[in-house]
């Protein structure tokens, strides 16, 4: 018999496993079927192209409540994802520095780094939000206050506005306008995409240079001076690009009973921002942490041994070894911080969770297919970073035999 | 030359000075300071700025804390009392920490949330430190019964015949083992789920109609507060381990059809946030089960916590799989073992042993993650502090309630995380 063949018999049991679970599958879809059919509805995404009918007031892209459902889910997509680089650029800074301040052998740093570090990470991040979005609504003085010559409050270097209907920043704006690229669904301007472009052409031609020296040091042995051409690749272009488009600031301004002008945030995205960002900073800062620990001493000895400065050591010694322990662990942080901005709902920030998986879902009625479309974006969103770190790992993997 | 020598004697010292003082700079608080605080000008910066920043904290905080009122009313009666000066709120804590612990649980049985608390230390006593005596483990096995009638109440027969199919599943065990080992496994898991379809619901209802005994019974709507994130939070702590290591294994096997349904499971529930799968739980549960009303949602939610936390418990482990020599492996086939007490005797100690910190924070992570059940219209402290905030006396209080809640959160992720680090270092066996 199969099950008493030692060749056989794990196959035999899966395939048995396997047809019980399928045998699971089938029942769900069954009730599915028979449930949608109770409801007399059928299993369709068209609510995507019907008319949403509702307000988004972070709006990265064109968006009214007379466009589709599927724009108001782009719309929140894009909020989500300007979050999570927000949230992720914040919580890097932070984290790296409170992980190298709390290795420091300044006592009181390292204790309030400590601090930080232990009071972020056992308080849940729901709770981190709700306290910033309540610090920003409440905490913060009304525009009203910015108003006469007894102004309780002012503008930092008269530029930036901190009021409880949220923070006003100011904007960059081009004289010259170049227009707009139609890409299907989003029209991004030819300004702005002009800038990246040259940016990362900078950022291009820069390491082109570095391998250029690292090149004539295998032949010479004398590294050329770079970092003054490397200032000058790096920001000439780019300054060259702003100032031929004619860029400016535009100020916020008091005007009526609300700041206009500038660039507003919004406490829902400051709230999230700063409770997504801290919160995952202190967990970036155990791992920058333990990432330098768990350096072994003698790779630090070594390098002093063969006459290698401190800086030399941490940069061509230490970092290159603490990164391969960093690195998996930190996106590993970014993918939560991703996943995590689903908790927008808390203090109504209008993220892909809050259009697509809140209201409209709701409103035509269509949970099941809503919530399907919405994990599978997840899914394709944590899929791709979590691909992009398998790249990165088998690249610095240890070569071994 | 008798002066010269009178002179040269003078110069002799007869007696040994005694010794000096160190230099105030190298001893004592001042050597202390110049090292940890001022031993450069970056240091001294960071310095003035730390405490720049303590100050900043303190004199803002401090009076705020000070000032307390702890025996008002209301917020109006608490601004009353200040008159103007700032100060702190926390009567609303004296006023409703009952309610932020137990939600709308009866009051004359807060007596059985307490005593299952209680218990569960007892309970965990044997788990945690292993000087106390193995027998005491019964004890650790019998809790989730006994915490469930605490809890719920309802009629006792009601745990007692849930409890005796893992009685029947382990006789069933005992006896098909004599014929064969494959088969006694099968037993063991059919046995106990034939009780729990057939004969377990007869048990209880004839018993319970004989013999009527039990607890008041309390409906999972009343259930809130604290209470209910330790509820969901131990559940799915000590459902998700043994779960993940199950998945772990089957993603590390070689097993041609189970490995990819191991690796599926794992990445999609890894992939999406818990908050989704929590609707899915309040909103698409009712198109996946047959028509009828739904199971309580309090069990609903702890599946999906637990499947949520297995999954990443599931990650962590094969972690500690992957970082066992192979040699290990090797050496439990050499000695002759079969798989299964290869992995108790040999793998397992020592893979969990690696991964105890990732498994903690698991446990830590998914304790936190209870606070999401909010969302999905169940009363957690957050939900709670919202339905506090909606009465008319406490409208628009927030710090007191969030340092309330905060705090007891803290202290329980912070002895979680406290006690592997304990855990790590007893455990620590290289010698460096």
């Amino acid at each position: 018999m199969l099950l008493y063949d030692q060749r056989y018999r794990s196959i035999t049991i899966q395939i048995f496993a396997l047809f019980l679970l399928m045998l699971g599958a089938a029942w769900l879809i069954d009730n599915v079927i028979s449930n949608l059919r109770l409801l007399g509805r059928t299993f369709s995404f068209n609510f995507l192209s019907q008319t949403s009918g509702y307000d988004i007031n972070q709006r990265p892209i064109e968006y009214d409540s007379t466009m589709t459902h599927g724009r108001a889910a782009l719309v929140g997509f894009l909020n989500t994802i300007i979050l999570a680089i927000m949230g992720c650029a914040l919580a890097t800074v932070l984290g790296v520095l409170a992980g190298v301040l709390r290795l420091s052998n300044n006592w009181i740093i390292s204790r309030l780094v400590t601090f930080y570090v232990e009071i972020f990470r056992n308080i849940p991040t729901l709770i981190w939000i709700l306290i910033f979005g309540a610090v920003m609504a409440e905490s913060m003085p009304a525009p009203s206050a910015f108003r006469g010559d007894d102004a309780t409050s002012s503008m930092i270097f008269d530029a930036i506005a901190i009021t409880n209907r949220g923070v006003y920043v100011p904007a960059v704006l081009f004289v010259t306008d170049l227009g707009y690229l139609t890409l299907g669904p989003v029209a991004p301007s030819l300004n702005w995409l002009l800038v990246i472009a040259v940016i990362v052409a900078s950022l291009f031609a820069n390491k082109a240079l570095i391998t250029h020296a690292t090149r004539v040091q295998n032949a010479t042995g004398i590294r050329p001076k770079t970092w003054w051409k490397s200032i000058l690749i790096l920001l000439v272009p780019v300054g060259a690009v702003f100032i031929a488009l004619g860029a400016y600031l535009e100020y916020p301004e008091l005007r009526g009973f609300n700041f206009a002008g500038g660039v507003h945030l919004r406490n829902s995205f400051l709230a999230m921002w700063l409770g997504l960002g801290i919160y995952t900073g202190a967990f970036i800062a155990e791992i920058v942490r333990g990432g330098i620990l768990a350096i072994s001493k003698g790779q630090t000895e070594a390098a002093f041994a063969l006459g290698l400065q401190p800086g030399k050591t941490m940069r061509l010694v230490i970092l290159p070894q603490a990164m391969r322990v960093i690195i998996p662990p930190l996106i590993s942080q970014y993918l939560n911080l991703t996943k995590n901005t689903s908790l927008g709902l808390a203090v109504g920030y209008m993220d892909l969770r809050s259009t697509l998986g809140g209201i409209t879902i709701n409103q035509p009625g269509r949970e099941l297919e809503g919530m399907l479309l919405l994990m599978a974006i997840y899914l394709a969103i944590s899929l791709t970073i979590s691909g992009l770190m398998n790249v990165y790992n088998s690249r610095v993997k240890l070569k071994e035999r | 030359m008798s002066d010269t020598h009178a002179n040269t004697v003078a110069y002799v010292r007869n007696e040994m000075l005694p010794p000096s003082d160190a230099p105030r700079s190298q001893t004592g608080a001042v050597k202390w300071m110049l090292e940890n605080l001022f031993s450069g000008w970056a240091n001294t910066a960071m310095t003035l700025i730390s405490l720049l920043v303590i100050w900043w904290a303190l004199s803002s905080v401090g009076p705020w804390l000070l000032n307390s009122v702890w025996t008002a009313g209301s917020l109006a009666e608490c601004r009353a009392i200040l008159d103007g000066a700032t100060g702190a709120c926390f009567s609303v804590i004296t006023n409703r920490w009952h309610q932020l612990l137990f939600g709308f649980y009866p009051p004359h049985l807060y007596w059985r949330p307490v005593l299952t608390l209680v218990l569960l230390f007892v309970a965990l006593a044997p788990v945690l430190f292993p000087a106390l005596p193995r027998k005491l483990l019964v004890l650790s096995a019998l809790y989730p019964f006994v915490g469930y009638h605490l809890l719920w109440g309802g009629s006792v027969w009601f745990p007692i015949s849930v409890a005796l199919g893992f009685v029947a599943g382990f006789v069933a065990y005992k006896l098909l083992l004599k014929v064969n080992n494959l088969l006694a496994i099968f037993g063991a898991i059919l046995g106990p789920v034939l009780w729990w379809m057939f004969v377990a619901g007869q048990i209880d209802s004839a018993l319970s109609s004989a013999l009527p005994l039990g607890l008041e019974f309390v409906r999972s709507d009343r259930f809130g507060g604290f209470l209910i994130s330790l509820i969901i939070g131990i559940s799915g702590i000590s459902l998700s381990l043994p779960i993940g290591i199950l998945l772990a294994l089957g993603r590390q096997s070689d097993m041609v059809f189970l490995k990819p349904v191991c690796v599926l499971v794992i990445e999609f529930i890894r992939g999406v946030p818990l908050i989704t799968l929590l609707f899915n739980d309040s909103l698409l549960l009712n198109y996946f089960l047959p028509p009828g009303p739904a199971f309580d949602l309090i069990l609903r939610v702890i599946i999906m916590v637990t499947l949520f936390a297995s999954a990443y418990m599931a990650e962590v482990i094969r972690g500690g799989l992957a970082a066992l020599p192979k040699g290990q492996y090797e050496a439990a086939d050499a000695l002759g073992l079969d798989y299964w007490k290869a992995q108790r005797l040999i793998i397992m100690p020592q893979a969990l042993k690696i991964s105890i910190p990732g498994i903690v924070n698991t446990f830590i992570g998914l304790f936190k993650d209870t606070t999401l059940v909010v969302f999905i219209g169940l009363l957690d402290p957050i939900g709670l502090s919202n339905a506090i905030r909606a009465d008319t006396n406490w409208n628009g209080i927030y710090w007191e309630l969030f340092i309330f809640i905060g705090a007891l959160f803290f202290i329980f992720c912070f002895g979680m995380s406290r006690y592997s680090m304990y855990l790590e270092r007893k455990l620590k066996t290289d010698h460096r």
